[in-house]
């Protein structure tokens, strides 16, 4: 599998509001977070709900967010955090700051 | 409201249905009494049409369907229960949950699943924000609160109250880790041994291991709860 990012890398993910069925989290787009773990490399469902099956398979990668980087008025701990799994379509390098 | 004990009726008298009130009362709607949403027809429709296509039988998705109605929690616990006893185990869970099912004889189905770790300092919850994405194979069929919007979009917003509602509240300098579960893997909680049970055996500690533990909403129960 030739993936493009590795545990540890930041990145981001892409501010894009495409319509269709599309599945990186509304929340998560333009949100910076740290690859947690790459989780292997599946059909890229975004082309299977139409039925379109070719293309290669996708890395997936678990990203780890801080929640006051996804929510701006976060009130638990500092420490708290998301993991969401997202294909590697949806993400870009991004510099090591969080954002 | 009567009770079916102490049914007015005298079935022996000839009475009139026409003023059968009580009947009325306890009247209770079967399911196509209410209009199919469109995407309930949207599934009917696919399934009609698999069927028609030859792509599976009718009795193939009945088998499916019961397959995924006959799992409960009980697999999932006794898979923890086995972690909490057996570091080798547990070892083998956190590596590959289907795998470590197989090996106990049970069918965890297709779907890749892993294990997610309860440490003292960082405590697990999952949620699918984008459908309800939930191990069935080990832990049964997802209940309601779990596929409703409000769980769905308030464990990743606000998790400490939402662990709040459930009983459980998780101190500040625990971390409080949500994995948002929308892809091809499927997430169950190992959560922590509880105290005081050093001396019980897998069969015992598997009682203690709860569907929402699985889910990481709660913790699992204490001896004697």
């Amino acid at each position: 599998m030739n993936q493009q990012f590795k545990v540890g890398d930041t990145v981001r993910v892409r501010r894009a509001y495409p319509p269709g069925h599309v599945r990186a989290p509304y929340f998560s787009r333009g949100k910076t977070g740290i690859v947690d773990e790459i989780a292997g490399a599946y059909r890229n469902p975004e082309e299977l709900a139409y039925g379109r099956y070719d293309g290669e398979a996708l890395p997936l990668y678990r990203v780890l967010f801080r929640q006051a980087d996804l929510w701006p008025d976060y009130d638990g701990s500092a420490a708290d955090t998301t993991i969401v799994d997202v294909y590697e379509n949806w993400l870009e390098p991004a510099e090591g700051g969080q954002g | 409201m009567t009770g079916p004990d102490t049914h007015p009726h005298d079935h022996g008298h000839n009475h009139d249905h026409h003023d059968d009130h009580d009947h009325a009362r306890t009247f209770q709607p079967d399911i196509e009494d209410s209009p199919f949403s469109h995407y309930q027809v949207m599934a009917e429709a696919l399934g009609e049409v698999l069927i028609e296509k030859g792509v599976i039988t009718a009795d193939e998705l009945r088998r499916q369907l019961e397959w995924l109605d006959s799992r409960s929690p009980e697999a999932g616990a006794r898979l923890i229960a086995r972690a909490w006893t057996e570091p080798d185990f547990k070892e083998k869970l956190l590596e590959d949950v289907n795998a470590a099912a197989e090996s106990m004889g049970m069918d965890a189905g297709d779907i890749p699943i892993r294990a997610i770790e309860n440490t003292p300092d960082v405590h697990n919850v999952i949620v699918c924000t984008l459908c309800s994405c939930y191990p069935r194979g080990l832990i049964g069929l997802p209940p309601d609160w779990y596929k409703s919007r409000e769980y769905r979009s308030r464990t990743v917003r606000e998790p400490r109250k939402v662990l709040a509602e459930f009983g459980t509240v998780i101190p500040e300098d625990v971390e409080v880790r949500v994995h948002d579960s929308t892809a091809d893997l499927r997430y169950l909680v190992l959560p922590m041994r509880p105290e005081g049970t050093e001396g019980m055996d897998a069969d015992a500690l598997a009682e203690l291991v709860t569907r929402d533990c699985m889910v990481g909403v709660s913790l699992p129960k204490s001896p004697g709860d």
